[in-house]
C-alpha cells in the first residue's frame, strides 16, 4: 500500500506499478511488461541505446540534471578495464523520499534500467548503493536481484544473449555526503565518504578506478520505459530539454503531502493546491523550497513557475532532487535556515576548509541569531560567510549549504531583523499542530 | 621529457612540461600561489582552497594545486576575486584556531602566520566560542594540539606515502575532524618526526623542542647527521650553546624533506651528563682527572719511548671521525709511529666491490640514483631500519616513477609491501637467492644493486659478475653503517691500503690481529669501542682512547682524551654512496677537543711534521680514476654490520635518551 | 570473535561482490551488519574486521568515526531516531523529539537506565512526505504524533 493516495493529475510511467499487489515481485513485473525493454535492448547496439536515451531528454534525477545519455556517452568504449554501473540510492537530500518508493515497489524496473545501462556502456556489474537507514529496502532489492538471477534476467548469460550482468546491493552507514557521486564511490570502496579530485570523472575512472556510469535511482528507473516506448515518447511527456515525468516529493504544510509522478514542467502552484491539496487550516503560502534543502527558497509570489530544470535555473533556484517543501505563513524562516544549516554542518565531510569551517560558523551564527542574540551586522555576516563558501569548496556540498542560506537572508531579511535586540522569535507562539495519523 | 605547453599567468608567458601543476608553473616565473595542503611529491588534496585562482573560461575559481597547465590557458592570481577568496579561506581557518601564537612553538616559522600576514584579514568576525580540545601526547616525542590543526593532511600523507608507515589518519568528520594516531591514544611508528616537520602550523610539536625557545632566538646550523651512513643534512637549532632541536625544514640536504628519528632527536648525547670533559690518566690503577697538557705530555712521552725502542703499535680508527681526521691519523700511524697496524670496524665490503669493479667509476651509484633508476635489488638489508634515507628514496622512486624493487632478505621488511618480487633467504644464501631473480632482472632496463654485509669477499666478485651478466647497466651500493664508514676506508684506515686504496708496501695487522697480539706495546683507539665484545691480549699494552664517553674500551685505557663529536667540529664525511659532505660546528663542549686537534698537539709534542690534512687531493685523485684495491685485501679484515635499527646507533646510541625512550620494537610495524 | 552463521553468510556474500583484491570494499556494510548483531563497534570488532579485510585497525577506526550510524557505545534495545530536519521540523518533528525526551526522561543520544530505549535526533530519513518520521531500529513510522509515539513506546515496553 503506497504511503499516500495517488493524485488524478499524475502521469504514471515510473510509478505505474505502485499499488499493485506484490508489485516488487518478478511475476507482477513480468505481467506488466517487465524486462521487455531489456529484451529489446539486447537487440540494439550500444550506440542505439545511448541515442534513444539522448532522444528522451532524460536528465539526471539526483540533483544536477545532467543529460543521462550524454553521460553514458562519456564512458570510453575501448577501455581495457572492466566497467561498472552504479545506482545512487543514498536519498539524502532533505525533502526527498522518492527513490525509496521506486526501490520498494518496483525494484525490477531499477534492475532492468541498470542492465540496459550496462549493455549500453559494456559493463557487466552494477552496484546499488543504498543509505544505511533503508535496511528493509536492501532486503527487497536483494530478493529482487536473486529472483531476476534465478530466472535469467541477471547473471552470466542473460536470456541466452551472451550478455552478462550482475547486480550487488551495498549499504551506506549514515552520511549525506556519500550521496555525492565520488564520495559514494569512496564509500563503496570501503573508505571515508570524502569526495575525489576531478578530473578524472567517474565515466573515465570511477568505481575501482574503472570507467563507471553513476546515476540516480529514478534516472535508471526511467530507462525501461524509454527503451520500451521510445525516447521520443518519453521526451514528449515533459517540456523541451526536460523529458518525461518526475517524482515530486511534496512535503511540509500541505493537506495531501506525498510523492506524485507529474510531467516535467508542471506548475508549482497547481502542484501545491491541486495535487497537494492546498495548505492546512486555510493558511497562506509563504515560501517553497522547490527541489530539496539545497535549492534556494522561492517566495510565494515566485511560485507560479514551471517545475523543470531550466525554469527554476532562470528563477535562480534549482529543480534538484524533486523535494518540494511547502511553508505556510507561520513558518519562521530564520528557524528554517538554522535547521538546514545544522544539517549541512553535521554532514560536511570536513575535508575542505570553507565547508568544514564555514558551515560550522553559520550554524553557530544562526543558532545565536534565532535565540535572539544576533546583531544587525550579523545579518550581513551570515550572507557574507555563505558567499565565501559558495563556489569555493571541493565538492558541491558547500554550495548546497551556501545557496539556500543566501536566499533566506536575501528574501526574508525582514524576518531576520525581527529577531534582533533580544526579541523572541515572532513565530514562537504558533507552534505546529502535529497532523493526525 | 614530456611536451612543453605555453600558458599565461598574470600576463606573463610561461612554458612548462605538459602536466605541470599551475601552482608550480607559477613558481617558474616568480609568482607565489599560497597553499597549505599542497606539498611537492605528495598526493594532491585540494582541501585548503588557498590556491584558488581565476582561469579564463572557467566559471568558478580553480585550485592551482590540482590544475594541470594546458596550452593556451590564461591564469590570474591577483584579481580582486582571488585576493578576496584567500582572505576568506584564512578567516575560515582562524575561526577555530586558538591564536596562541605567543606561546606556540611554531610562532615565527608558521605558514599560517606567514600567509595571514601576507594575505589575511585584519580583524576577526568570528564571535562564537571556539571548539576546544585538550592537547595530547602521542609518543615519547610527538604531541598533537587539535585546535591548531588546519587539516592539510600533510602529516597523514608523509607518514603513509613518504614513510610507508600509515600511522596517522583522520577521524570523525565535519568540524570535529582531527588527526589520530594508529594505536588509538598513542603512536606506534618510526618516530621519525616527519609529521612534525611537515606540519605548517604548531599542531604537531616535538618533546625535545616544546616551549624551549623561539625560533628567531636560535642559531640554525646545517650539518651532517652523525649516525648512519646515509648522509642526511640536519639543521641543528642552537640556543645558548645547546642543541635543542634537529630538523630539515629547509630541505637543503640530499635528504630533501627526510630525516629519521636519529637525525632529528638523537643529538641529546652531546649534553649527556656522562660526557667526558677532562682527560683521565690511570694512577695507581685508577683513572683520575688530569689536565690536557699533562695527559698529552704523557701520551707523547710514552708513544715516543715505544717508537724509539721499536715497539709494536696498534691504531684503531673510527667510522664517525672526519676524513681529515682519518687521513691524519693514518699518516700519524704510518709515518709518525712507523706502524702499518691500523684498522677500523668495517661494516660493508666496499674494498671488494671496488676491486671487482676494476676501475669502472660509473658503476658506483649516487644517492640520486635511488630516486631515479628504474629498478633496484636490495640484498640482505632491512633498509627502513638500517638505511632510512635509502629506503625513503627508493619508496619515493616507486611512488613517483613506479620503479621496480626486488628484495632478498632474511625476514620481513617494509619494502615487501611494494617490491615486485621478494625472496627470503637464510644467512649465507642471499647471493644465491638474488641470482634466482635473474629472469626478472634481465628484463629491466637498468638496475641498482644494494648489498649489506652478508655479501663479502669472493661473494662480492660473484655478485658483480652476476650484474655484468645481466646485460643491462648496473650500479652498486655497498651498505655500510656509520656516518663516515665509507670515508674511513677511503682514507686508508685499513692495514693493507693507503688513502685512495693504494696498496701499502708492508701491510700491518688488522683489528682482530691487534687485539690478539700479545706483544702489542701500545694501542691507540680513536672513537671506537673494540673492547666492548673482545679482549685485549696484550695485558700490559699502553692504551690511549679518544672518545666522548667512558666506554668499555676507555675504561681499560691508561689515558682517556675527551673528544668532540661531529656536531662540535668541521671537516668532511663520506656517505654510503661516496658523497663527501661538510660538517659545520654547532656547539662546543668545554674540555673536549676535536680529534684532529688532539692529533696535532700530539704530533707537535712528539716533534713530528705531518703537514696539513690532504684529503682534498686524495679525493681529487679518487675521482679522476676509481682506484682498484687488490682483490685479496678485503679478506684481511672482519666485515660485519653492527646491525643497528632505527633506535640504536652503536655505542653512541646508548647515550641518546630519545632513542632509549621510544617504546617501539624495531621493525615491529611489518613483522 | 565469533559471529552468527547468518552474519558469516552475509559477509561471505559481500566479499564476493567486488572485483578480485578489492575485498576491503566490504568495510562499511560489514561494520554496520556486525554492529546490528553486537550492539556497537567495539575495539574487538574493529580488530576483527581489520584482520579479515587486511586493513590496520587505525584505518578501520578512521572509517568508523566518519559514519553517523556506526557507534562505539551500545544504544537501547529500541533506538528511537527522530528526524527534525526541514520537512519534519515543519510538521512538528522538534516538538516530537522534545516530547520523547520528556517521556523517557533522557536526552539526545542517551539510554534509559533499563537499557530499553535510547533517543537520537537525526537528519533527514527520506520520509519527508510522511513527516514527522521516526525510525525505531530499522522500522519506519510516519506522521508520528506525540500520542502515537506514547502508544508505541508503551507497547514496546510491554514486551518486556
Ligand atoms: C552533497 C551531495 C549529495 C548528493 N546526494 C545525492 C543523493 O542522495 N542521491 C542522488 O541520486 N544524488 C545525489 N547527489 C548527486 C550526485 O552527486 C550525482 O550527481 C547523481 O547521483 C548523478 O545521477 P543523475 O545524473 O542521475 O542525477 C548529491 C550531490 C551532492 C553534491
Ligand atoms: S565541500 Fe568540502 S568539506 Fe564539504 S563535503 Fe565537500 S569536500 Fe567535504
Ligand atoms: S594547496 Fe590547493 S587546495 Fe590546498
Amino acid at each position: 500500500m503506497p504511503y499516500n493516495e495517488p493524485s488524478p493529475l499524475e502521469v504514471k510511467v515510473l510509478t505505474r506499478r505502485f499499488g499493485l499487489a506484490d508489485s516488487a515481485s518478478l511475476d507482477t513485473y513480468l505481467a506488466t511488461g517487465g524486462y521487455e525493454a531489456l529484451k529489446k535492448a539486447l537487440g540494439m547496439t550500444p550506440g542505439e541505446i545511448i541515442e534513444e536515451v539522448k532522444l528522451s531528454n532524460l536528465r539526471g534525477r539526483g540533483g544536477a540534471g545532467f543529460p543521462a545519455g550524454t553521460k553514458w556517452g562519456f564512458v570510453p568504449r575501448d577501455s581495457a578495464r572492466p566497467k561498472y554501473v552504479v545506482a545512487n540510492g543514498d536519498e539524502g537530500e532533505p525533502g526527498t523520499c522518492k527513490d525509496r518508493l521506486l526501490m520498494e515497489y518496483d525494484p525490477h524496473q531499477l534492475i532492468e534500467g541498470m542492465a540496459i545501462a550496462g549493455l549500453a556502456v559494456g559493463a557487466h556489474a552494477g552496484y546499488i548503493y543504498v543509505r544505511g537507514e533503508f535496511r528493509y529496502i536492501i532486503r527487497i532489492l536483494e530478493r529482487a536481484v536473486e529472483e531476476a538471477r534465478g530466472r535469467g534476467y541477471l547473471g552470466g548469460n542473460i536470456l541466452g544473449s551472451g550478455f552478462g550482468f550482475e547486480v550487488y546491493v551495498q549499504s551506506g552507514a549514515g552520511s549525506y555526503e556519500c550521496g555525492e557521486e565520488s564520495a559514494l564511490l569512496e564509500s563503496l570502496e570501503g573508505r571515508r565518504g570524502v569526495p575525489r579530485i576531478r578530473p578524472p570523472f567517474p565515466a573515465v575512472s570511477g568505481a575501482f578506478q574503472s570507467p563507471t556510469v553513476l546515476n540516480n535511482i529514478e534516472t535508471y528507473s526511467a530507462v525501461p520505459a524509454i527503451i520500451r516506448e521510445g525516447g521520443a515518447a518519453f521526451a514528449a511527456l515533459g517540456t523541451p530539454r526536460n523529458g518525461g515525468t518526475r517524482l515530486f516529493c511534496l512535503s511540509g504544510h500541505l493537506n495531501k503531502p506525498g510523492v506524485y509522478e507529474l510531467p516535467m514542467g508542471f506548475n508549482l502552484l497547481r502542484m501545491i493546491h491541486e495535487v497537494g491539496g492546498g495548505i492546512p487550516g486555510g493558511k497562506r503560502l509563504k515560501a517553497v523550497i522547490p527541489g530539496g534543502s539545497s535549492c534556494p527558497v522561492l517566495k510565494a509570489e515566485e511560485c507560479d513557475i514551471a517545475m523543470d530544470f531550466d525554469s527554476l535555473a532562470k528563477a535562480k533556484s534549482m529543480l534538484g532532487s524533486g523535494g518540494v517543501v511547502v511553508m505556510d505563513e507561520d513558518t519562521c524562516m530564520v528557524q528554517a535556515a538554522r535547521r538546514i544549516m545544522e544539517f549541512y554542518a553535521h554532514e560536511s565531510c570536513g575535508w575542505c576548509v570553507p565547508c568544514r569551517e564555514g558551515t560550522n560558523w553559520l550554524r553557530r551564527l544562526l543558532r545565536r541569531f534565532h535565540a535572539g542574540e544576533g546583531s544587525r551586522s550579523d545579518i550581513d555576516l551570515i550572507g557574507d560567510v555563505a558567499r565565501n563558501i559558495l563556489g569555493r569548496t571541493f565538492c558541491p556540498l558547500g554550495d548546497a549549504a551556501a545557496m539556500p542560506t543566501i536566499a533566506f537572508v536575501e528574501k526574508f531579511r525582514d524576518e531576520f531583523e525581527a529577531h534582533l535586540e533580544g526579541r523572541p522569535c515572532p513565530f514562537e507562539g504558533r507552534r505546529r499542530e502535529v497532523p493526525a495519523p | 621529457m614530456s611536451k612543453l605547453v605555453r600558458l599565461e599567468i598574470d600576463g606573463k608567458p610561461v612554458e612548462v612540461p605538459a602536466g605541470t601543476l599551475v601552482i608550480n608553473a607559477a613558481k617558474t616565473v616568480g609568482i607565489e600561489i599560497p597553499a597549505f595542503c599542497y606539498y611537492d611529491g605528495l598526493t594532491l588534496q585540494g582541501a585548503c582552497r588557498m590556491c584558488l585562482v581565476e582561469v579564463e573560461k572557467s566559471p568558478k575559481l580553480v585550485t592551482a594545486c590540482t590544475l594541470a597547465a594546458a596550452e593556451g590557458m590564461v591564469v590570474r592570481t591577483q584579481t580582486p576575486q582571488v585576493v578576496q577568496a584567500r582572505k576568506a579561506m584564512l578567516e575560515f581557518l582562524l575561526t577555530n584556531h586558538p591564536l596562541d601564537c605567543p606561546v606556540c612553538d611554531k610562532g615565527g616559522e608558521c605558514e599560517l602566520q606567514d600567509l595571514t600576514f601576507r594575505y589575511g584579514l585584519g580583524e576577526s568576525r568570528f564571535l562564537e566560542t571556539k571548539v576546544h580540545v585538550p592537547e595530547k601526547q602521542w609518543s615519547a616525542v610527538v604531541y598533537y594540539d587539535a585546535p591548531r590543526c588546519i587539516l592539510c593532511y600533510r602529516c597523514v600523507r608523509i607518514c603513509k606515502e613518504g614513510m610507508g608507515v600509515s600511522a596517522l589518519a583522520v577521524v570523525s568528520r565535519a568540524v570535529d575532524s582531527e588527526i589520530a594516531p594508529n594505536m588509538g591514544d598513542h603512536l606506534y611508528c618510526d618516530e621519525c618526526g616527519m609529521c612534525i616537520d611537515i606540519c605548517p602550523v604548531g599542531a604537531l610539536t616535538s618533546q625535545d623542542y616544546r616551549y624551549q625557545t623561539r625560533p628567531w632566538e636560535m642559531k640554525h646550523v646545517g650539518t651532517i647527521c652523525t649516525h648512519c651512513a646515509d648522509g642526511c643534512t640536519t639543521t641543528l637549532g642552537v640556543y645558548n650553546n645547546r642543541v635543542i632541536r634537529g630538523n630539515n625544514h629547509d630541505r637543503t640536504g640530499l635528504n630533501g624533506e627526510f630525516l629519521c628519528v636519529k637525525g632529528r632527536y638523537a643529538h641529546d648525547f652531546i649534553a649527556h651528563s656522562e660526557r667526558l670533559k677532562c682527560p683521565l690518566m690511570r694512577v695507581d690503577g685508577k683513572l683520575v682527572e688530569v689536565s690536557w697538557s699533562q695527559a698529552l705530555a704523557e701520551v707523547a712521552a710514552r708513544f715516543g719511548g715505544i717508537r724509539s725502542r721499536g715497539g709494536k703499535f696498534g691504531v684503531i680508527g673510527s667510522t664517525r671521525t672526519t676524513n681529515e681526521e682519518n687521513w691524519y691519523l693514518q699518516k700519524f700511524a704510518r709515518e709518525g709511529l712507523g706502524t702499518g697496524n691500523i684498522d677500523h670496524h668495517r661494516s660493508g665490503d666496499v674494498i671488494s666491490l671496488l676491486s671487482a669493479l676494476k676501475g669502472r667509476a660509473d658503476a658506483l651509484a649516487a644517492t640520486s640514483d635511488l630516486y631515479e633508476r628504474k629498478a633496484a635489488l636490495v640484498i640482505g638489508s632491512d633498509l627502513a631500519q638500517q638505511h632510512p634515507l635509502v629506503a625513503f628514496q627508493l619508496r619515493a622512486n616507486w611512488r613517483h616513477h613506479e620503479s621496480h624493487i626486488y628484495t632478498v632478505t632474511r625476514g620481513p621488511v617494509r619494502e615487501d609491501a611494494y617490491s615486485r618480487l621478494r625472496v627470503r633467504a637464510e644467512a649465507g644464501r642471499e647471493l644465491a637467492a638474488a641470482k634466482s631473480l635473474r629472469q626478472a632482472l634481465q628484463a629491466e632496463p637498468e638496475l641498482l644493486i644494494l648489498f649489506g654485509d652478508c655479501v663479502r669477499g669472493a661473494a662480492v666478485h660473484e655478485l658483480v659478475e652476476f650484474g655484468d651478466s645481466l646485460g643491462i647497466p648496473v650500479r652498486y651500493i655497498c651498505l655500510v653503517d656509520y656516518v663516515n664508514s665509507r670515508g674511513a676506508m677511503d682514507m686508508g684506515l685499513t692495514p693493507g691500503l693507503l688513502p685512495g686504496y693504494q696498496p701499502a708496501a708492508a701491510p700491518g695487522l688488522d683489528l682482530a690481529g691487534m687485539l690478539a697480539a700479545a706483544d702489542l706495546d701500545a694501542l691507540w683507539v680513536v672513537g671506537a669501542n673494540p673492547l666492548k665484545n673482545a679482549a685485549l691480549a696484550a695485558e700490559r699494552a699502553f692504551v690511549v682512547v679518544q672518545d666522548l664517553f667512558l666506554t668499555e674500551t676507555a675504561a681499560r685505557a691508561d689515558i682517556v682524551l675527551p673528544a668532540a663529536c661531529a656536531y662540535e667540529k668541521t671537516g668532511t664525511v663520506t656517505n654510503v654512496c661516496g658523497e663527501v659532505q661538510r660538517l659545520s660546528r654547532a656547539v662546543t663542549t668545554m674540555g673536549a677537543k676535536p680529534d684532529l686537534e688532539i692529533f696535532r698537539s700530539l704530533a707537535a709534542r712528539m716533534g713530528l711534521d705531518l703537514g696539513e690534512p690532504e684529503t682534498d687531493r686524495v679525493y681529487a685523485e679518487m675521482r679522476r680514476q676509481l682506484p682498484v684495491p687488490a682483490a685479496g685485501e678485503a679478506a684481511r679484515g672482519v666485515v660485519a654490520s653492527a646491525g643497528d635499527t632505527l633506535f640504536t646507533s652503536g655505542t653512541l646510541g646508548r647515550y641518546c635518551g630519545v632513542l632509549r625512550n621510544v617504546r617501539e620494537a624495531p621493525g615491529g610495524l611489518y613483522q | 570473535m565469533t559471529f552468527s552463521p547468518e552474519l558469516e553468510a552475509r559477509f561471505e556474500k559481500l566479499l564476493k561482490s567486488y572485483p578480485e583484491g578489492r575485498e576491503s570494499s566490504a568495510l562499511v556494510p560489514m561494520l554496520l551488519y556486525a554492529q546490528d548483531e553486537i550492539g556497537a563497534v567495539t575495539p574487538e570488532l574493529v580488530e576483527e574486521v581489520a584482520r579479515r579485510l587486511r586493513l590496520t585497525p587505525a584505518a578501520v577506526e578512521s572509517v568508523v568515526s566518519y559514519y553517523s550510524m556506526l557507534r562505539k557505545h551500545p544504544v537501547g534495545k529500541y533506538h528511537i531516531q527522530i528526524c527534525t530536519n526541514i520537512s519534519c521540523q515543519l510538521t512538528g518533528g522538534e516538538e516530537l523529539f522534545e516530547h520523547a525526551c520528556r517521556k523517557l526522561g533522557i536526552g539526545n543520544r542517551e539510554v534509559t537506565p533499563d537499557g530499553l530505549f535510547s533517543i537520537e535526533e537525526v537528519e533527514c530519513l527520506g520520509a519527508c512526505s510522511w513527516a514527522p518520521a521516526i525510525e525505531v531500529n530499522y522500522d519506519y513510522h510516519h506522521k508520528v504524533t506525540p500520542e502515537a509515539l506514547d502508544r508505541l513506546i508503551d507497547s514496546l515496553r510491554k514486551l518486556h
